[in-house]
């Protein structure tokens, strides 16, 4: 395993003198699932705009591996091997779930290069591959426009499967699905990981727990307590923070 | 655990359209022929349909170029009709220069309007017009470098929907106040007028009037031939994604503004195209095509006939000139309310355009 | 007038004594011509106004000498006595001939004599005159000249020729007073006339450079100072029509593009109030200020039309709203042509806006200009105030910021929608009042504005109207500073070129809405 580890240190986010992030700091070692948890606010979707380019930080030093990401588009730290799937399910409407994946699939990403492209035999079965995984055989050739709420989620899932990152961002995933699903999501999850670094953001606590994996509390931009589900459940200064309001 | 995934057939509305186009462009090649018949001959063509029609085609080619960046890429450009007019300009000064001492001054090598002005020499960027390559070249290359520093400029800075619209527009009606002016070369308020011959052909014979015909429809089915191979392949479904989410396709790794630049400049080249084809037809050109209505009235023909379908482009072009022909010489105060119509109506009961109404009146009597 | 006249003559000095000078210097007319010209001299040195229309009847061939000697001025039919005025019976009377030597000598006293004029018009041309004559002779006729005038526009003419005429003394103490004047005025021509001098008396070359330094110094600020004006004045415009967009667009994300069409028809309901209030006479002289509130309802009532019949079904489609707007626009604006004709409409300035006006500096500014300045200020005031203390402005507030839980809290988004956006078309209306007073009325009026309200509101920051104040001012500034160096078509490229650099710094405006709110 030679992957690359996610860097954070000391990163501040102000936004018209409201701290977004508060001098977070935060390692994700190669290989690892890190659940992050916290209350609204907390500054979690903030962290990952903030690692995928999307916000740039007021201070501070985000690296992956020894890249500098503050430096770095969207594009480029996705090529990057960086994937993110968002709070709220963004898939392409108009393009089928074949052609979401088809997109996804790692290739080169220039005008040109997509002008070229032909699907080989390979990416066709990778793709066929993922959307099994996913579960999604059967509605391949539907637009994504008209899949439920959950296939929506899959589909991202999939996309980001297919994308075959060396980190991923994992925001919210199981919201909206049911027990069964939100089991797989689990399994699949601590599956990926081993060969790459995932990152979830998750609301619920079930879910992390069955993950069973380091827990990161955030509180108000920073890190608050960071351990195993039990210890953080147990610190006294998680306790204040998820009931003392 | 290989699954087999096959490609979806196409459906049959695809192949409907496929047909009818084919019908319609030889119905269109034959024109000029039946022109040429003896005027009392039952199927003779006036010399009025062969050049009205021969002009909708180069505005079928604009329509085709709009909607690559609006119909795919999502660009809303409100000053396409910029990138038309400098192919215009760009063919009108070879036209110009192909005058030589023919003009009403009789100077060997300076336009008239220039001996007018006071002019002494050429300017420097009226040499080399006299050669056609090199105007062709310049036909593409001009729209195509504007589009590239507009375009570059404001995707660079992530300005989307209303704001490119109007950015696009305000382009076009810089441009207009551009030209108007005299000192810019271009003839000002004049334009260019009084061409005399193209390729050796004479300007205005029948021959040539075919033959600009048949240039054009060249051209416009090569262009929709090129604009449908490139949406059929993956960059035409990264421009899919691109329009519906952007910021989506950025997280994915695709560089959206170079995507966008590469479709815009494309379209604008396809544009200027347009353009040079269209000023020996109608024989004149003047800052009038920068005039933010031009570009607007292109959008419309895209929006009537369904906005992301190329053959709807084609239609809504051809069949909102004809209309536009038709009325204003039947009731032309009355055209300016039906256009304004056409937008309200296009926008409110057929977001898809005609193409989109066909769509749905053959699914509800296939249900 | 005649009041003027009297305080002048209170002026005079040794009124007594120089009313008997007066009197005994006229029979000197009406006698050979060596006499002729003894009169009229000593006439032109007493400076009495009443001797002007006297030697210009002498001049022009119309004084008669009566059968009793008195002086007679013929005019037309009728003749008058000279000295009083009364009517005279001109029947015996013969013509009193002058040869062209007295001609000559009675030009000159003319000219001077027109320096005391009652006629500030006749008064102000005397001055040119004698400023172009240039002579010494001349000062001490000026200097009493000033200490009579209290125009204060007159006074400035007489002291550049008192300044041209010392400068044109024989001795440099008298040269030296004149360069000072003169340095003191700070105009082209004097200016002009220090550069003259300087090749003639090469003595005070380093006095006259600096003096000429001096008033290129003043002209200078004026000169910007005139330019600033003419900004904020384009500016305003630009406020005004941009104004409206700011809430429709700003405030509620609503691209209009039959914005100019609303604009529009406030300049056509200035045009038909006039028309309509031309028959009352009580009202007509205040239809422009009338047609504020008509203009607003006007536009406001199209303006709800619109959004409640077109607009709303394509919340969230900003591209398809720009386009079902747009051919509304171009309906109302066929509409109007077919209704009022393609030609230009005319809508007079009442009085009180004409005319202009003269500021420190000598920087004059045009009153129609200076009223639609303070005009625009306080539309915007009143916009505030409508935005931040109203109970409809917290509604459209709370609406635009969070729709769903506005609606949750029993607000009537739909309602404040509509009112919103008539609101903000009520505002391009009473724009449209503005600009019938310094533009052509015509169909295609809004066309021109629409692109560069949609500019300032971009360059100020959406949402802000403060930044639409600073936007329009700044952009109207930067117009006026440029178009002397490009010409007015270049400078609005150059802006509209520097509009679209500025976004690339800073993509959100001069005044940005910043956090998270701004990122959605």
């Amino acid at each position: 395993m030679t992957g690359r580890a996610l860097y954070l240190d000391g990163v501040s986010v102000v936004f018209d003198g409201f701290r977004a992030l508060n001098n977070l700091s935060l390692i994700v070692e190669p290989g690892e699932l890190r659940a992050v948890i916290g209350p609204n606010g907390a500054g979690k979707t903030t962290m990952m705009d903030v690692i995928t380019g999307k916000t740039r930080p007021t201070a501070g030093t985000v690296r992956f591996g020894d890249t500098d990401l503050t430096r770095l588009d969207e594009p480029s730290i996705a090529t990057l091997g960086i994937g993110r799937k968002f709070q709220k399910p963004t898939v392409f409407d108009q393009l089928t779930v074949f052609e979401n994946l088809e997109l996804a699939l790692k290739a080169p990403r220039g005008p040109i290069a997509c002008v070229k492209w032909h699907l080989s035999g390979e990416a066709r079965d990778r793709i066929a591959q993922v959307t099994e995984e996913v579960g999604l055989l059967a509605r391949a050739h539907d637009p994504a426009g008209i899949l439920s709420h959950g296939q929506r989620q899959w589909l991202e899932i999939g996309m980001l499967l297919a994308q075959d990152p060396e980190l991923l961002l994992v925001d919210e995933p199981v919201a909206g699905m049911t027990d069964a699903e939100t089991e797989h999501t689990a399994a699949m999850l601590v599956g990926i990981a081993g060969t790459r670094s995932v990152v979830v953001v998750e609301h619920d606590l079930e879910f992390v727990r069955a993950l069973g994996r380091r827990v990161t509390v955030l509180h108000e931009g920073s890190v608050l307590s960071e351990g195993s589900i039990d210890h953080v459940q147990n610190d006294p200064r998680v306790i204040e923070v998820y009931l003392g309001r | 655990m290989s699954v087999a995934l096959s490609a979806p057939p196409p459906s049959r509305l695809r192949l409907g359209l496929r047909a009818g186009l084919g019908v319609a462009v030889l119905l269109l090649a034959a024109l000029p022929t039946l022109n040429a018949l003896p005027a009392d001959h039952a199927l003779h063509v006036s010399d009025f349909i062969v050049s009205v029609t021969g002009k909708w085609i180069c505005y079928a080619i604009l329509a085709l170029s709009l909607d690559l960046a609006w119909g795919y890429a999502g660009i809303l450009s409100l000053g396409h009709g910029a990138f038309f007019a400098l192919g215009g300009y760009a063919m009108g000064m070879h036209l110009m220069r192909l005058i030589g001492p023919r003009g009403a001054y009789g100077h060997p090598v300076l336009p008239d309007f220039m001996v007018f002005l006071g002019y002494t020499d050429l300017p420097w960027f009226w040499q080399g017009f006299q050669y056609f390559p090199y105007a062709m070249l310049m036909v593409l290359l001009v729209p195509g470098a504007l589009a590239l520093v507009v375009g570059f400029l404001a995707f660079r800075s992530r300005i989307t929907g209303v704001y490119l619209s109007i950015l696009t527009q305000a382009m076009t009606y810089a441009l207009m106040l551009a030209f108007f002016r005299n000192d810019m070369g271009f003839g000002g308020n004049n334009g260019f007028t009084d061409f005399k011959e193209l390729l050796g052909m004479p300007l205005g014979t029948p021959a040539a009037r075919a033959m600009l015909f048949y240039a054009s429809l060249v051209a416009l089915v090569g262009s929709f031939l090129i604009c449908a191979a490139l949406t059929r392949t993956k960059y035409g479904r990264v421009l899919t994604a691109i329009r519906d989410a952007e910021s989506r396709a950025r997280f994915l790794g695709y560089d959206t503004t170079q995507h966008k630049l590469f479709a815009f400049v494309l379209s604008a080249m396809l544009a200027g195209l347009a353009g040079a084809l269209y000023v020996p037809q109608v024989g004149i050109i003047n800052p009038g095509e920068f005039s933010p209505g031009n570009s607007i009235e292109a959008v419309i023909w895209v929006a009537v006939g369904g906005r992301g379908t190329l053959a709807g482009a084609v239609l809504g072009a051809f069949s909102v000139n004809a209309l536009k022909t038709w009325l204003t010489s039947a009731a032309p105060d009355l055209w300016l309310f039906v256009l304004g119509g056409l937008f309200v109506a296009v926008t409110l009961f057929l977001p898809r355009g005609l193409i989109g109404l066909f769509d749905r009146l053959r699914r509800r009597r296939a249900s | 007038m005649r009041l003027l006249f009297l305080f002048l003559l209170l002026l005079v000095p040794a009124k007594g004594r120089a009313q008997d000078a007066f009197g005994a210097a006229l029979p000197g007319l009406a006698g050979g011509f060596a006499q002729q010209v003894e009169a009229a001299e000593r006439l032109g040195a007493l400076g009495d106004p009443r001797a002007v229309p006297i030697l210009r009847a002498l001049y022009d061939g119309r004084l008669l000498r009566g059968a009793d000697g008195a002086l007679l001025i013929r005019d037309g039919e009728r003749a008058t006595v000279a000295v009083t005025g009364a009517a005279a019976d001109a029947a015996e009377a013969e013509q009193v001939r002058i040869n062209n030597r007295v001609r000559a000598v009675l030009r000159g006293v003319l000219g001077r004599l027109s320096l005391v004029s009652s006629d500030p018009a006749e008064r102000l041309a005397a001055a040119e005159a004698v400023f172009r004559s240039r002579t010494a002779e001349n000062i001490p006729l000026l200097e009493a000249a000033l200490a009579r005038e209290n125009s204060a526009r007159i006074r400035e003419r007489l002291e550049l020729a008192l300044g041209a005429s010392r400068l044109a003394a024989g001795d440099d103490a008298e040269r030296r007073a004149g360069i000072v004047a003169l340095s003191a005025s700070a105009s082209t021509e004097a200016r002009s006339v220090l550069l003259e001098a300087r090749a003639a008396v090469p003595a005070l070359s380093s006095e006259i450079d600096a003096a000429v330094a001096a008033i290129d110094r003043r002209l200078a600020v004026r000169r910007a100072a005139e330019t600033f004006f003419q900004g904020l004045s384009l500016g305003s415009v630009l406020l005004l029509a941009a104004l409206g967009l700011a809430v429709t667009f700003g405030v509620m994300g609503v691209i209009n593009m039959a914005h100019g069409e609303f604009v529009m028809l406030g300049a056509y309901t200035t045009f038909v109030m006039q028309e309509a209030l031309r028959g009352i006479p009580a009202l007509a002289p205040w239809s422009l200020p009338l047609s504020v509130p008509a203009a607003f309802l006007v536009a406001a009532a199209c303006g709800a039309a619109m959004e409640r019949g077109l607009i709303r079904h394509l919340y969230g489609r900003p591209l398809e709203t720009l386009l079902l707007t747009f051919g509304v626009g171009m309906m109302i604006q066929q509409a109007v042509r077919l209704v009022f004709g393609a030609q230009n409409r005319e809508v007079s300035s009442p009085p009180w806006m004409q005319g202009t006006l003269e500021l420190a500096f000598g920087v004059t500014v045009t009153q129609n200009r200076l009223w639609i300045l303070v005009f625009s200020l306080v539309v915007l005031g009143l916009t505030v105030a409508a935005i931040r203390l109203t109970r409809f402005g917290l509604e459209m507030r709370a609406v635009t910021q969070n729709r769903r839980i506005a609606a949750a809290m029993g607000i009537r988004t739909g309602r404040v929608d509509a009112f919103t956006f008539a609101f903000g078309s009520g505002i391009a209306g009473i724009a449209g009042v503005a600009l019938s007073q310094i533009d052509n009325v015509s169909p295609n009026l809004g066309t021109g504005y629409i692109i560069d309200s949609f500019m300032v509101v971009v360059f100020g920051g959406v949402g802000s109207l403060a930044g639409t104040l600073v936007g329009a001012m700044s952009l109207g500034v930067i117009n006026k500073v440029l178009e002397p160096y490009a010409g007015v078509v270049l400078a609005k490229v150059f802006v509209l070129v520097a509009i679209m650099l500025f976004i690339q710094r800073r993509p959100r405006g001069l005044f940005a809405l910043k956090g998270r709110a701004a990122e959605q």
